[in-house]
Order: structure tokens, then sequence, then C-alpha cells
């Protein structure tokens, strides 16, 4: 009888630490925001891209845009 | 380059939405959500004003120093972007902005908040560059395909202006040159310091 009831105890034991181990905490390290490629750097679809710059060309790239803000935004340059 | 800046002049804006609705559609914004919206001050009274308003990726962004899980990142042109699958969406972004832009998606169940969407500047988020990915979480990314924010370059009145800050404040104070009136800018001091837009930038001084 006292055997039983150590096997029973020991079982239990057994149970509740592999219960207790699904309790665990996940890691909660804080993670820093995922490195962004920068803009200059284009996208795979060089059909979606505007005007004649390469991709990876930063000084291109910046010209780009600021003819496009020109052409596009100011009407004096268009319509003196 | 100097730093992508938008600003929107009250003069020129006729509250069309024009904005709101390009954003939407360029960047698939779900219900509930508005990137971008249309205020009308003094609403019905003589001399009332519109504006649009967004993220305005202010030079020093609150919604960065309260986020607790430091979810933004500011990019080399100034743009203010934050990651997604770091956001938890605790909301206090959204009481620290002066212009109201971070919006919550409801999560579905319980009406539980979702992860924080707001204005990228058309410029995408920390996924590879045009990916679906990045659609999906953030919209498209129009900078990196060396076009402007759609929301500006939709604006039939040009009363939203947006791009390299320099550039953008050149524009507007020539248009205030020529009309004689109208050089306040709505919210350009709130995100940009107390220089007033449309004025020569100083030598040496930040944007």
């Amino acid at each position: 009888m006292m055997g039983f009831h150590r096997w029973a105890g020991l079982g239990a034991s057994a149970i509740l630490l592999s219960a207790l181990s699904g309790c665990g905490e996940p890691p909660q390290t804080l993670g820093a925001a995922k490195k962004d490629a920068a803009a200059f750097t284009g996208t795979s679809v060089a059909a979606n891209h505007a005007g004649t710059w390469k991709s990876g060309d930063k000084t291109a790239w910046e010209q780009q845009l600021k003819n496009r803000t020109q052409n596009g935004q100011n009407e004096y340059t268009r319509a003196p | 380059m100097a730093r992508m800046k938008f600003i929107c002049d009250a003069e020129r804006c006729i509250e069309c939405n024009g904005c709101v609705t390009a954003c939407k559609a360029e960047h698939d914004v779900p219900w509930g959500v508005n990137r971008r919206r249309v205020v009308t001050l003094n609403d019905g009274v003589p001399g009332e004003r519109s504006i649009s308003v967004a993220c305005m990726h202010c030079s020093d962004a609150p919604c960065m120093a309260v986020c607790p899980v430091n979810c933004f990142y500011k990019t080399d042109e100034g743009v203010v972007l934050h990651d997604k699958d770091v956001c938890i969406g605790c909301g206090y972004c959204s009481y620290a902005c002066p212009f109201g832009a971070p919006q919550f998606p409801s999560a579905g169940t319980f009406g539980v908040r979702g992860k924080m969407d707001k204005c990228t500047f058309c410029a995408g988020g920390p996924e590879a560059n045009g990916s679906e990915a990045e659609f999906e979480k953030y919209g498209r990314n129009r900078l990196a395909e060396g076009k402007l924010p759609i929301c500006a370059e939709m604006c039939s009145t040009k009363a939203l202006l947006g791009g390299d800050g320099d550039v953008v404040a050149d524009i507007f104070r020539n248009r205030v040159l020529q009309r004689g009136k109208g050089a306040e800018v709505w919210g350009w001091g709130t995100a940009y310091g107390s220089k007033q837009a449309g004025q020569p930038p100083q030598p040496g001084a930040k944007s």
C-alpha cells in the first residue's frame, strides 16, 4: 500500500512539474525596430521607378525628388 | 538632402478631401483608419479655413519619445516610421501626438485595438522596399520609386505641399510673395520648431 502511495506521489509530482513547465514566461527582451533600407536604393520593380535615376544613386534620387517637386507642385515654374 | 516636410496652405485648401481619398486608395488603408483628414476651422463662420492634417514627421517627434517598446525610427530624410512587428498598440503615441496622427484599426475580437497605423510620407516601413509585406503593413513605398507623397501630388489646388523641406518652403514663400497674404502655416512651428515656413533658412541652422 505504501509503495502505491509513493509511486502515485511521484507520478503526481511529475505531472505537476511538466504542467508548470508550460507556464514558463516567453523571453521579454525588448527588440529594436528592424533596419530599413534607404529609399534611394529603390525597389525591386524598376518599372515603377519615376525618372531616369538608377537604384543606389543617392544624388540622382535627390535630384529626381527636387525636380518632381518643382514640376508637380510649383505652378509658378510651369506657368509664370 | 534636407529633410522631408509637409506644408498645408490654408488659403488654398478647398476641403475637397482629394488627399484623404488618394491616400486611402494608394495604400489600401482599411475601414476606420484615416492616415490623413481635412479639418475645418471656424466652420460656417466667414473666413473659415480648412487644413489637411496627417503625421507631420516632426523634427523632435513626441511619439518616438513616449513609445514604451521603441518601435519608431527616423530615416535619413527625417521621415518618422514605425515597425508594426514591435508595436503593441498601447496608444501612448496617440496621446503624445499634437496632430492626432496615430490611428488604431480594430483588431476584431471585442474591439481590441490593433497595431498603430499612420502616414508614412509614402515611404513604407522596415520591410524590403516595394515588397508585398511592406505594402500589406505600411502601404506603397513611393519615395523608393522616386515619387512624392500621393496626397501632395494629387492635391488639386496644390494647397498641400510635400517634399524636401527647403524646396517646399521656397515654393510656399514665392506663393505668399505673389499673393501678399497668408504666410501662416498651421502646425509648422509645432512640428519643425519655431521657425516660420517661407522664411529664408539661416546659414548652418538645422532643419
